[in-house]
């Protein structure tokens, strides 16, 4: 089968990418800059060739190409798409050309585009790897650029920010490594092969106590990146010391590699003990989802604000991947690739606000509806979509994820649902102090966004409605890996006998296990 | 015509959006024409639908039509499209909403002249209408929500339009959230009845459910009602939306938004009836809404504020006849309030424009000689909603009373008393508007300017005056007690089927209901009369408990508002960065001293250690491309 190897090229754009807007930024920024976008964009093209040539109503890995690679050590170069990972790759590519285009860090931007996209091709990288060991090292290889982008090109408090950022998801990743480690040990007890090939991995036999322990460590290890509560306390100073595009990539794209691998390894790797744990992850959840929206209620900096609302936002990621429930789970997907768009769009005119009032800060921030009046309605825009306002993209994941999760574990949607209220109740504060009222002699002088400006954020917008109106092109590439992965879970859950005999027998894709 | 029904939502949206992507060019008056316009046309397109549909009415085998413009959230066994139900309730909607929005955006040309943000209001104007009918036309309860959702986004805009001015930013924040709290009702109600009956399609529901789920059901449905439709306990939103200018408030917040909640339990009514307990418990609510408002509008002094309240408490009654199960009643006198109810915020917008904004009526008095037009049209508004005979609202509370009979005569002994109040108050502030001296001709002792001489609106405001005076004198018509088979009821039958409830049997019994809705309407109109004539202050009449609305603002506020802020301050400063950022601190330091670190950072171990890394990831995926390459 000779397909055009849509994933291989999707890494090495920005991976070569990188490589030559270094060299070139030596000599010209400007060039580097140009390049820089050139090949964002054209990896944007490619990335929505896939979302093209890709075929809906198929559950299973497509595109699939493994090449040997390390092979005593059973490390294989595998690559594959589904529909869980293919609106997080669209996601990457779309936000990071967006990124260069909509921030700025000064005359040295050299550094920064390369990190830019050796990030993009590390977090392109961990979406597609089926091999366990070669996630681990696009999940760790995001760290480094992250790191840099923070450290170098951040605001006042970076070193601080950037060295937690970077010590707490590390620490979580040597959890990650012994746990794949261990995997991969005991496969090769059972059957003599070394591999950390996913597919065979998953047919590891786990005692329970092992199997529990081992989803721990990757529960801890994606619940630090995601973040998860109480593990999200690097986010808020983080989030709010990066520098505006760090933010955006980090909060959009990266957090989604947490939650992208608990749903992708963790329930996979662990069906048992995703189960047995689920009442304590769906606990946590809820409490982000309340914590995190009274916190972020409680916040003057606009940056940490949304960085709080993340942390609520991915509460309701982690409760739909816990349901178990063919909503739930689409609902979370759906989520990631919608809350990514939402808050991109939000770090974005916060970086614009800053840039032209020189502040994050609502004590400082009033009365900007008057000046600004452009912004101001994106801005309402993103914020209701990021409230969950039916007809816009937030609305879908939300809704799906709550009634997913209340048919299968009722009281904690119950709980989450409360949480809806709350969150319209900071965003509509924040925004009644920043925008309404009268403003200053400083704001006045205010300029409304610039042509450039509109239409760089315009494509989020346009997806904040289209995903929401239509959201039906998504969904129906998501569904059928998301009952793929269910019928996984339920064909290895032994109380689940009589429900193993359903699935094998109704389901299109419950008999290929 | 029934391919066409999208355009009923079609043309306020379109225009709506057009007037967004062309606000730098089209100003006034021309955006307000094209809004008016649209609307205009979103009438006409209902008045075809409802032809045809009268036309399969008689012996046609359905009696509704759906029309499926596209997929939307279909997930496992959980099917949301977007399909426009067009029934004989969704239609009666249909065309008194888009009919008022005529009006009312036709009164807005002139209302909003001079604005600065005048193509801004029509647009939300628009969107508002836009919202209103797809909640209205919505064949399931997530497309529904979709509506419900806009519309409290609109008011949001509306209410706040003075953005500058802090009272009313806090205001449309205010009515946001409430309306936000009861969504959670609505959003549980959906998830009940999918668990239960795996759809959210009206036309397929059955209400097969133990009576426990139908009570929490209805319970839910209930309490999301009670924030869109401002009752209790949800309900004290609604006089500070009052912020908004007047059309705002006599569309969104009289004639339409507001009943969105009834008409909710109405769509939802093969639940509700299932239920007897939520029965009683809608009810229960609906009356002491009712009650509760009629006493808190005696003792308004701000004229939109006292019509306010008395919205709230008319739509207690809308609730109540739900609870009787007579959903026809609830559909009446939501049309005719409509009508009256839009007809008095009109009048008195028309008043406030005279009077350069004033809206407190101790300013007013009088104007019967200065507002000609904008009098002889309130006066029917007035009489309509006091319930005189043979106007509009004398049927309409009457059908509602005579199911409320039905039901309980305990119950509809308190309806009657609220229609004393609602007799006496609305006398007053008819009387403190228009009769008695003119007390804005010198400035007021706390610096109100003086107004010389009161102008009459322009005809654009006029004209819908007169529209709707005349609906409030005939709509009682809608649905005479004694004509069968004509009426509104005989059009409704399809949908809630013809006998629901036992009508007061015997013609004696109705004739003597009717006569005491009709003595009661006298009887408070005379107190009103003894007691305010030629007064325009009574303080012992106006006690601050019923001013200040039972002090239930300052009761949430103490309860909710100043715990949750202090639990948001303490979990914000305290909690987070202090308990849970500390304990990672803390760690951190005692597992190798890594505090100290931290605060040594820029020594570059952490950032050797990263270009460690890298450069060797770096040479290992290199390599790999190079060897498959």
């Amino acid at each position: 089968m000779h397909t055009f190897p849509y994933l291989v090229v999707l890494l090495c754009i920005p991976l070569f990418g990188a490589g030559l807007v270094g060299l070139v930024g030596l000599r010209s920024p400007q060039g580097a800059r140009l390049l820089a976008l050139a090949a964002t964009v054209v990896e944007l093209v490619f990335a929505v060739a896939l979302l093209v040539a890709f075929k809906t109503h198929v559950g299973a890995f497509q595109f699939e190409s493994t090449h040997t690679w390390m092979a005593p050590l059973g490390i294989s170069f595998s690559l594959g798409v589904d529909g869980i990972s293919l609106f997080l790759v669209l996601l990457t590519a779309l936000v990071v050309p967006i990124v260069i285009l909509g921030t700025s860090v000064g005359e040295k931007a050299t550094g920064y585009l390369a990190w830019l996209l050796l990030l993009q091709a590390a977090s392109i990288a961990s979406f597609v790897s089926l091999d366990l060991m070669l996630f681990f090292f696009a999940f760790e290889l995001t760290l480094v650029p992250s790191y840099f982008l923070i450290v170098k090109y951040g605001h006042e408090r970076r070193a601080y920010a950037a060295t937690k950022f970077f010590v707490m998801t590390f620490l979580g990743s040597a959890f990650l490594l012994v746990g794949i480690l261990v995997l991969a040990f005991q496969h090769e007890n059972q059957t003599g092969v070394l591999t950390f090939s996913l597919a065979a991995l998953q047919h590891t036999t786990l005692s329970s106590g092992l199997e529990i322990w081992l989803s721990l460590a990757f529960l801890v290890a994606f619940g630090v990146k995601a973040p998860i509560f109480p593990l999200h306390t690097w986010s808020p100073t983080t989030y709010r010391e990066a520098p505006e595009g760090g933010s955006m990539v980090l909060s959009a794209i990266l957090a989604k590699l947490g939650t992208y691998g608990i749903l992708r390894f963790n329930l996979t790797l662990f069906p048992h003990a995703s189960k047995t744990l689920a009442p304590l992850v769906l606990t946590l959840a809820a409490i982000g989802v309340l914590y995190g929206a009274i916190t972020a209620s409680g916040q003057h900096d606009m940056k940490r604000l949304i960085a709080y609302s993340s942390l609520a936002q991915v509460g309701f990621i982690i409760l739909g991947t816990f349901s178990f429930s063919p909503q739930g789970l689409t609902g979370a997907v759906t989520m990631m690739v919608n809350h990514g768009i939402i808050t991109a769009a939000f770090f974005m005119l916060i970086g614009w606000i800053a840039q032209r009032r020189g502040s994050f800060d609502t004590a400082v921030l009033k009365g900007l509806q008057g000046p600004v009046p452009v912004l101001a309605g994106v801005f309402t825009l993103t914020m209701l979509a990021s409230i969950g306002l039916p007809g816009l993209n937030g609305f879908v994941g939300e809704f799906l994820v709550l009634i997913g999760t209340f048919t299968t574990h009722r009281w904690w949607a119950v709980v989450a649902t409360t949480g809806v209220v709350v969150a319209a109740m900071y965003l509509l504060w924040n925004y009644q102090q920043v925008f309404h009222g009268k403003a200053d002699a400083e704001t006045e002088k205010m300029s409304d966004l610039t042509t450039k400006e509109c239409l760089t954020i315009a494509p989020l917008l346009v997806l904040i409605v289209l995903l929401g109106v239509y959201p039906k092109f998504m969904l129906d590439r998501i569904e059928p890996s998301v009952h793929r992965e269910l019928a996984g879970i339920t064909a290895a859950a032994p109380a689940a006998a009589t429900q193993t005999h359903h699935v094998t027998f109704t389901s299109p894709v419950g008999g290929a296990r | 015509m029934n391919h066409l029904i999208f355009l009923i939502i079609a043309f306020p949206l379109l225009s709506g959006v057009s007037l967004i992507a062309s606000s730098r060019r089209v100003r006034e008056p021309l955006a307000g024409w094209i809004a008016t316009g649209a609307v205009g046309l979103s009438f006409l397109t209902t008045l075809g639908v409802f032809i045809t549909l009268l036309g399969s009415h008689s012996g046609g085998p359905s009696h509704a039509v759906t029309q499926h413009l596209f997929d939307w959230i279909n997930v496992g066994s959980l099917h949301a499209n977007v399909d426009l139900a067009v029934d004989p309730l969704s239609i009666t909607m249909c065309l008194f909403v888009t009919g008022i929005s005529t009006l009312i955006h036709l009164y807005s040309i002139g209302y909003m002249h001079g604005e600065e943000d005048f193509t801004k209001f029509f647009i939300y104007l628009n969107l508002f209408v836009a919202s209103m009918l797809i909640l209205v036309l919505g064949g399931n309860m997530l497309l529904t929500f979709t509506g419900w959702e806009g519309v409290g986004v609109c008011s949001y805009w509306l209410v706040s339009y003075y953005f500058q001015k802090d009272s009313a930013a806090s205001a449309g924040k205010k009515a946001f959230i409430y309306n936000r709290v009861a969504d959670v009702g609505f959003l549980l109600a959906m998830f009940i009845i999918f668990f239960n009956e795996h759809t959210l399609t009206y036309s397929k529901m059955t209400a097969h459910m133990s009576s426990l789920t139908l009570t929490m059901a209805v319970l839910a449905l209930l309490f999301a009602a009670a924030g869109k439709s401002a009752q209790i306990p949800l309900f004290n939103w609604l006089p500070d939306a009052m912020e908004g200018p007047t059309p705002v408030s006599a569309l969104i917040h009289a004639a339409t938004m507001v009943t969105a909640g009834v008409y909710l339990l109405c769509r939802m009514h093969v639940v509700v009836s299932a239920s007897p307990t939520g029965q009683w418990v809608i009810c229960g609510i609906g009356l002491a809404t009712a009650f509760v408002a009629a006493t808190i509008a005696t003792s308004q002094s701000d004229i939109k504020k006292g019509l306010a309240f008395s919205t709230v408490s008319q739509i207690g009654y809308m609730v109540l006849a739900v609870g009787t199960g007579d959903y026809v009643a609830a559909m009446f006198l939501m049309v005719a309030h409509a009508f009256f109810k839009a007809l008095l915020f009109l009048g008195s917008g028309s008043v406030i424009h005279a009077l350069d904004g004033e809206q407190e009526m101790g300013r007013m008095g009088g104007l019967r000689k200065y507002l000609p037009w904008t009098y002889g049209t309130f006066l029917f508004g007035w009489l309509a909603i006091v319930g005189v005979p043979p106007f509009a609202g004398f049927w309409a509370k009457g059908s509602v009373l005579d199911a409320v009979f039905g039901k309980s005569p305990w119950l509809w002994a308190g309806g009657l008393l609220t229609a004393l109040l609602t007799a006496y108050y609305m006398s007053r502030l008819f009387y403190l508007t228009f009769t008695g001296s003119a007390r804005f001709t010198e400035e007021g002792p706390n610096g109100e300017a003086a107004v010389a001489h009161p102008h009459e609106s322009p005809w654009t405001m006029r004209l819908p005056l007169v529209i709707l005076a005349f609906c409030s004198i005939f709509g009682g018509l809608l649905d005479l007690p004694w004509v069968h088979g004509y009426g509104l009821e005989a059009f409704l039958s399809p949908v809630f089927g013809s006998s629901l409830v036992i009508p007061a049997d015997s013609v004696t019994k109705q004739f003597l209901l009717a006569g005491a809705d009709a003595l009661v309407a006298v009887l408070g109109l005379s107190i009103a009369w003894v007691l305010w004539r030629g007064r325009s202050e009574r303080p012992e009449l106006t006690p601050a408990f019923l001013a200040k609305v039972w002090y239930w603002d300052n009761f949430y506020d103490t309860i909710i508002g100043r715990p949750a802020t202090a639990l948001a301050t303490f979990t914000a400063e305290v909690v987070d960065p202090l308990v849970l950022d500390g304990a990672v601190d803390g760690t951190a330091a005692a597992v190798g001293g890594l505090a100290t670190r931290l605060r040594k950072v820029h020594n570059g171990q952490v950032r050797s250690y990263g270009v460690g890394i890298i450069f060797g990831l770096l040479v290992i995926l290199v390599s790999f491309l190079v060897v498959v390459g």
